[in-house]
């Protein structure tokens, strides 16, 4: 049976969503009009003002917001609200120096978990559960959602945060945990570890909610046969609030907007021009109910479908597909967001050519970064010591710009193809 | 004497090491010692030739990276305890020593020493004070 948390909103007819999304926006935009002098000035710029908006058919009209405006914005440039009224803020993982920020009031906190509440009980969670919360806690969004949506559900919940899989794998058995939520890398990894340890058949999961990194249809089927669970997709995004943007429903054909808080766009990445719904595109939102940091037609550089067939599990939210890439060059490697651009300028900075080449590849469900740079003469020392401590210090270098531990392989030179045309710079041999 | 070593940067890969042999037979350039120091993903390969500048030039033109080191080659006595004199002069003079390695002439059968230190200058003074012959 199908369980809901909020019933009458999840299975609103689209009149009534529509109506909904119709109502906020224009509140939403005279607000942002009102309060974010940033986007005032953007409209101005594309001669649009909040009498232009009188629904959601008008939303094309409103300029885009993109990463790049919220570093450029950096911290407080796009809230909506005095300090005094913001009650959280979440970042999001990587790019020191450039993080973005986002700000959260009582009520946004509270839409956000609803959310998330959302996506539990769509995975049948209810108060007889032991909802077991893998992400990290912080300033990552994952730990925080998913824990403030289980209290919201009313399950058991186990703060367990990421890591120490030896004691997840004991709460696990000791507390009778029933639901997981993690990345699914990380829920692979640990229904590995549970069989390794002979504990298999001593846990009680019946669901997983697993999110913040890509994965596949394959990975699924492994995860629910090893695990014997039903493993669910769920999606979100910092600078839109958080996971439980959107989440899968029991028919694991997509996931479920919440539109009632975000009205999604697809877009032809090139142009900007909305696509019509069963085209591959940008996905962009809009957020309709955010009070501190109310982002509008924000781009999200994933690319996906939309689809609005009726679907088996009773609601009646568009659909999202898994997105199927970036329309960026971002990488998210450990769940932190790496550009290419990046690497490319520490490598300058350290005066090693810019021919380069970054691999990415998944070892044991964990996410490895390799950055490939040629030995130039100069450079080069009959004291290998000097070489060691050369790469070193670009390592470090690396750690300090990204965040996360590179590898560093020096190569013969000339043995990075150059290529005709466009480089390949990254080689992504993870199968996901 | 001190001689030129040509030190080769290597990628871990193989072949790259029998690329440079190749390249050096093809030349007629007589391979006397070799020494590789290495990491797990690359590694310095030393060479000593009979003809260092030509054997740069080729190693240069085929794309490999290169850097010429002075280094001593010392005779090593012929009876027991004869490395340890010599390892003991260095160190008695406090000359830090980088790194060495040993290579034996095809011709009279004799083993050599290749010594890397900080001060080439000094070493061979050291040397030629203690009685120990350079070539
Ligand atoms: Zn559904």
């Amino acid at each position: 049976m199908e369980r809901y948390y909020q019933p009458e909103i999840e299975c609103a007819s689209r009149e009534q969503i529509l109506s909904w999304q119709n109502e906020r926006l224009v509140k939403q935009v005279r607000n942002v009009w009102d309060h974010v002098p940033y986007y005032r000035k953007k409209m101005e710029e594309k001669g649009v003002s909040p009498d232009d908006i009188k629904g959601v058919e008008d939303l094309h009209k409103l300029p885009f917001l993109t990463k790049d405006d919220l570093r450029e914005a950096y911290p407080y440039g796009l809230l909506a609200k005095p300090l005094g009224d913001c009650v959280r803020i979440q970042s999001t993982s990587g790019t020191t120096g450039k993080r973005v920020v986002a700000f959260y009031t009582q009520h946004d906190l509270d839409l956000w978990e609803d959310c998330c509440a959302r996506a539990i009980m769509a995975a049948g969670g209810t108060n007889e559960d032991v909802c077991h919360v893998c992400y990290g806690y912080g300033l990552f969004t994952g730990g925080p959602g998913l824990n403030g949506g289980s209290h919201r559900v009313g399950c058991l919940t186990l703060p367990m945060s990421s890591g120490n899989t030896e004691r997840q794998l004991q709460f696990m058995v000791d507390l009778g945990s029933t639901i997981l939520c993690c990345t699914p890398s990380y829920a692979a990894y640990l229904a590995e570890s549970a069989i390794e340890h002979g504990v298999r058949d001593k846990l009680k999961l019946k669901a997983g909610i697993f999110g913040a990194e890509a994965w596949s249809e394959e990975m699924r089927q492994d995860i629910q046969n090893k695990l014997g669970i039903k493993a669910y997709d769920i999606y979100g995004l910092t600078e839109i609030s958080g996971p439980g943007v959107s989440f899968e429903c029991s028919e694991q054909t997509g996931m479920h907007i919440n539109e009632d808080h975000f009205i999604a766009e697809i877009i032809d990445p090139n142009t900007g021009d909305v696509l019509p719904d069963g085209t591959k595109g940008e996905l962009v939102f809009t957020s309709i109910t955010k009070e501190a940091f109310p982002l509008l037609r924000y781009r999200t550089r994933d690319i996906c479908v939309l689809t609005r067939e009726k679907c088996s599990c009773g609601r009646t939210h568009v659909k999202m597909s898994k997105p199927m890439g970036r329309s960026d060059d971002m990488l998210i490697i450990k769940g932190v967001n790496v550009f290419p651009s990046q690497i490319e300028t520490v490598l300058m900075e350290q005066g090693y050519p810019a021919n380069y080449q970054i691999i990415v590849d998944r070892v044991n469900h964990s996410d490895t970064l390799e950055v490939q740079v040629e030995m130039t003469p100069e450079r080069f020392s009959d004291n290998l010591g000097k070489i060691t401590e050369m790469e070193k210090e670009l390592v470090a270098a690396l750690k300090a710009m990204l965040g996360i531990y590179a590898k560093v392989t020096l190569v013969a030179p000339k043995s990075i193809t150059r290529s005709e045309g466009k480089a390949v710079r990254v080689i992504d041999k993870r199968k996901i | 004497m001190t001689v030129n070593q040509i030190s080769v940067f290597l990628e871990n890969r193989t072949g790259q090491l029998a690329d440079i042999t190749a390249v050096l037979s093809e030349n007629q350039i007589d391979l006397r010692a070799i020494s590789m120091a290495e990491t797990a993903s690359y590694g310095v390969l030393r060479l000593i030739v009979d003809d260092p500048q030509k054997a740069s030039a080729v190693l240069l033109e085929k794309g490999f990276i290169i850097t010429m080191t002075p280094v001593e080659a010392v005779l090593v006595p012929d009876r027991p305890g004869g490395l340890s004199e010599l390892l003991a002069a260095v160190s008695k003079a406090d000359i830090g020593l980088e790194y060495m390695y040993s290579v034996i002439d095809r011709e009279s059968s004799n083993a050599f020493m290749i010594l890397k230190t900080g001060d080439n200058a000094k070493l061979a003074e050291t040397l030629e004070k203690n009685g120990f012959r350079t070539v």
